[in-house]
């Protein structure tokens, strides 16, 4: 009950953000010199199109006007009608999602499966070589654009070694864990730079903490300690990590997709962008932000639910 | 002094380095302590005693570089691997710490804390262990011991939580408690009652006590022996009631006469003049040497070995005071 | 539990450790090389990076073209060293508009409060809201592809980072005494801010905006190997790779090479950083 009176006291406190959020997104297509109807419905649109158009934007109101139709059209779930696809924008939009939601995931699972261990390896070694050869290689992922990372996994072990698939989507579960191993891989080797130096961070804080020096007072073994410990302190510094860079994660999802060809959001947004497909630009550049804010609220509840101190009242 | 020995520390040197720099923190330190004795280590923040007591359990070792025996019943303890020293720690020798906020793991019940110790030293089931979890909650003073097991410790007090962490290392009934300022952190009031917890379960246990503190009124209170610690050395070890009547090291007498009690009131307060040196920056001779009164030549030039000056009393001072003869101040 | 008192004079001893540091020295020289080859890829480079040869497409590297020559014929090696000039530019001119808009915003919402800065609170909420990267391509779509709508569109929201970091440097600030004796003396707003605050408050924005220009260069190549940064011809790293793409079977190296150059230039930018970080933090 208290959890669910939090969350909704947390999506009251979206709501002027989201407001914000809609006034950058509606403007974003107003600050365009021209005609926004052209810009929408594009160059070889008849005059019959625009006109319609216009009567459904209320492009001969006054902009306050057309921001009311604007939001109450987004809010009763009509994003407009993609030019790109013919179709409603949300439905192309969520049609792509899971492909995007899948790849996601699978590719924090390998950050995590990455930087997990060896942030434990640098951190038991602090200042000796294994730390320093960890830290230096995880230095030049950090220097890697994501889509040359993915780039030189292509050329590799796609192209040359013809270990996986260049590009694409296959059926089911288990067929898209090879098939989109690579797409994956690209993100995760970017993010798991990231998790690493902040994962090696927190276990080294933890490690110098009073309690685990109690810990070791009381004779446990080094396997409780690192277990109970460490390890639950260190995840919820990399909960909150893995929360807090969604971001910086969709923007690389966004980057890999269009590297690997997979038919997800993200590069849904780089057709839409080629295509000058203005509704569904608008779409997505929403539906991101929601799904950024739907993470940042995830990222609350679990850290309270790991840390009983931040649990309310 | 007819007690069995049961811990010695011989020669026990911790030495840290930072950015470059070697820092001796604890100096060729020996003393020894009885079955059921309660010692105490007195001294200044950085005088090693902290560094001392950690150094005994091998939790130093881990940032520096640790030399000397520990002879704990007669076997060495210091070269032992973790896994071995899991015998020893919680089990045989337990320690308590100063911060009870800090000490105890904000993300696990009291409960879990306190019985994994018990499951890591004794052959208790599952609902014995949560019994006698509730028993040891109980005897250092929780009330309804019961309910609180599956509390937070950010749920307790301070003082509570400083029981609990006594709870947590007596849990297993080892024979020795290392207590690290066990009332610094404290306010005034708790301080005494938490002391008399310790003293009073030590007796009950025969459990020996080696006690760090800065404060000479605890020591009075608390201890049967003291040991005195400057820069990293013992300057001076004696029974508490000669060492409070009639210190025999000037730093040992100046921290005396820093303790405002039995003073005229509108005294102005003493203080040693200066600071404790750098430990990176020892002077050649004795440490003290340069904030002494009765400093000469010889101690600037050699470090004074700790010897003994009377049965049971050890000073290293080339120039020993003594207020019984009345030849200082 | 050690209280270490390290007594040598601190600017002296942070300076020297921060120069001892041994990526401080790598990065040092790559950024320093780096800088050279911006100013002067004429020097460097052996041939024009527009020169068009017919008679070698698609060459291997060899001694004449040490990274081959793309489909044109142009000498691969020649367009890397010229892509220095605007990746090497992009560093400064895609972060320091931003920064110093930033800087100014942060101190002013930082130091009035007040309505304007519950705005800016809310405002700042709902830019992080977007991924950096969506909503930088919204606004190139928006405005058209090219190098210098690309700058204009990182600016307009990388400054949001930069005025939310000075902001809660300027409040912090603000509780020390000295903001006060300001006050009390009877300053004037504008002295107070820029002559009191600005320079205390700054230095985290500064080790911000050192990582920063590693990250212009990553998100400025990610843009023209996307299409929406640079434009072929000009030479720019993320371009050279896109023009190699289509030849990763055949002429790998193409894409390779530049990439060399992005990861090398980012290494010297976040060691710098990392540097500078420890030499400006308080406290190291």
């Amino acid at each position: 009950m208290q959890s669910l009176a939090y969350i909704a006291k947390r999506l009251l406190l979206m709501v002027p953000t989201f407001a914000i959020v809609m006034v950058i997104i509606f403007l974003l297509v107003r600050l365009l010199p021209g005609d926004p109807a052209i810009a929408i419905a594009g160059d070889k649109a008849s005059d019959a199109d625009l006109a319609a158009i216009r009567e459904r934007l209320g492009l001969n109101e006054p902009l306050l006007v057309q921001f009311w139709l604007f939001l109450t059209n987004t809010l009763q779930g009509d994003l407009g009608r993609s030019i790109l696809m013919k179709a409603p924008a949300l439905g192309v939009i969520l049609d792509r999602l899971p492909t995007t939601a899948f790849l996601t995931l699978y590719a924090v699972t390998l950050s995590l499966l990455i930087a997990g261990p060896l942030a434990f390896v640098a951190a038991l070694n602090r200042g000796r070589w294994p730390d320093a050869a960890i830290r230096a290689v995880f230095q030049v992922g950090l220097s890697m654009p994501v889509f040359y990372i993915g780039l030189v996994l292509l050329t590799f072990l796609a192209a040359r070694a013809r270990l996986f698939p260049v590009g694409g989507i296959g059926h089911g579960f288990f067929e898209n864990l090879h098939q989109l191993f690579l797409p994956a891989m690209t993100i995760a080797l970017y993010t798991s730079a990231i998790v690493m130096r902040n994962l090696r961070a927190s276990i080294i804080e933890v490690l110098d903490a009073e309690y685990v020096q109690f810990a070791r007072a009381k004779g446990l073994s080094s396997r409780l300690i690192l277990g109970r410990h460490v390890l639950r302190n260190a995840l919820i510094s990399t909960v909150t990590l893995l929360g807090l860079s969604i971001g910086n994660l969709m923007s690389g999802t966004l980057v890999t997709e269009t590297v690997f060809a997979v038919p997800g959001v993200g590069r849904l947004m780089l057709e839409a962008i080629f295509a000058r497909d203005y509704p569904l630009i608008q779409g997505l550049t929403l539906t991101f932000a929601v799904l950024v804010s739907a993470v940042f609220l995830l990222t609350d509840l679990v850290q309270s639910w790991l840390d009983p101190r931040m649990r309310l009242t | 002094m007819t007690r069995d020995t049961i811990l010695e520390v011989r020669n026990l040197t911790t030495t840290f380095t930072r950015a470059g720099r070697v820092l001796p923190a604890v100096r060729d330190v020996s003393f020894s302590l009885g079955r059921g004795e309660v010692l105490g280590l007195v001294g200044e923040s950085g005088s090693g005693k902290s560094v001392t007591l950690r150094s005994i359990l091998g939790l130093s070792r881990h940032y520096g570089t640790v030399t000397g025996e520990v002879l704990w019943k007669g076997r060495d303890i210091a070269p032992m691997s973790e896994r071995q020293l899991r015998t020893v720690r919680g089990r045989e020798i337990a320690m308590i710490f100063q911060e009870p906020m800090s000490s105890l793991n904000p993300l696990l019940t009291v409960g879990l804390q306190l019985t994994e110790v018990l499951k890591a030293h004794t052959d208790l089931g599952r609902t014995e262990r949560r019994k006698r979890a509730v028993e040891m909650l109980d005897h250092v003073g929780i009330p309804s011991a019961a309910a609180r097991l599956d509390d937070y410790p950010h749920q307790f007090s301070g003082g509570m939580r400083q029981r609990v962490m006594i709870a947590i290392a007596l849990a297993a009934r080892p024979e020795l408690l290392l207590a690290d300022e066990p009332t610094t952190a404290l306010d005034v009031t708790i301080q005494a009652q938490i002391l008399d917890l310790i003293l009073g379960l030590a007796r009950e246990y025969d459990m020996g006590v080696l006690l760090v503190t800065h404060d000479l009124g605890v020591v009075a209170q608390t201890c049967d022996r003291v040991a005195v610690m400057y820069a990293g050395r013992i300057v001076e070890e004696a029974p508490v009631a000669p060492l409070l009547s009639d210190p025999r090291h000037p730093y040992t007498m100046g921290l005396m006469r820093s303790v405002p009690e039995g003073v005229a009131p509108r005294t102005s307060l003493y203080s040693v003049p200066g600071t404790p040196p750098a430990l990176d920056a020892l002077p050649m001779g004795c440490a003290f040497a340069p904030r002494c009164p009765s400093a000469s030549a010889q101690c600037s030039a050699a470090d004074p070995a700790l010897s003994r000056l009377a049965p049971g009393r050890l000073a290293a001072c080339h120039h020993p005071v003594s207020l019984a003869k009345g030849d200082a101040a | 539990m050690t209280e270490t008192t390290l007594s040598l004079p601190k600017s002296r001893s942070r300076l020297g450790l921060a120069l001892r540091r041994p990526g401080f020295l790598l990065g040092a020289a790559i950024i320093g090389f780096s800088t050279l080859l911006a100013l002067f890829p004429g020097l460097f480079a052996p041939y024009d990076p527009n020169f068009i040869d017919y008679t070698a497409v698609g060459q291997p590297p060899s001694a004449a073209h040490p990274f081959g020559t793309d489909m044109l014929g142009r000498d691969a090696f020649s367009r890397v060293i010229w892509a220095y000039r605007i990746n090497m530019q992009m560093a400064i001119l895609a972060t320091v508009f931003a920064l110093v808009i930033g800087v100014t915003v942060g101190a002013l919402v930082g130091y009035y409060r007040g309505v304007a800065d519950m705005i800016f609170g809310r405002f700042v909420d709902a830019i992080i809201t977007f991924p950096f990267l969506v909503l930088v391509i919204a606004v190139v779509a928006v405005l058209g592809p090219g190098l210098i709508n690309m700058y204009i569109a990182i600016t307009l929201v990388g400054w949001v980072y930069y005025a939310r970091l000075m902001r809660a440097e300027i409040i912090g600030q603000m509780g020390n005494d000295y903001a006060a004796a300001g006050l009390v003396m009877g300053y004037s707003d504008r002295r107070i801010i820029f002559r009191h605050l600005l320079p205390n408050a700054i230095t985290p924005v500064i080790v911000y905006w050192m990582t920063d220009m590693a990250l212009a260069i990553l998100l400025g190549s990610s843009l023209g190997y996307l299409g929406l940064g640079a434009q072929p011809p000009q030479a720019e790293w993320g371009v050279l790779i896109a023009e190699g793409r289509n030849f990763i079977t055949t002429a790998w190296w193409l894409s390779l090479m530049p990439g060399i150059a992005i990861v090398l230039t980012g290494l010297g930018f976040s060691l710098l950083g990392d540097a500078m970080a420890d030499l400006l933090r308080p406290r190291g």
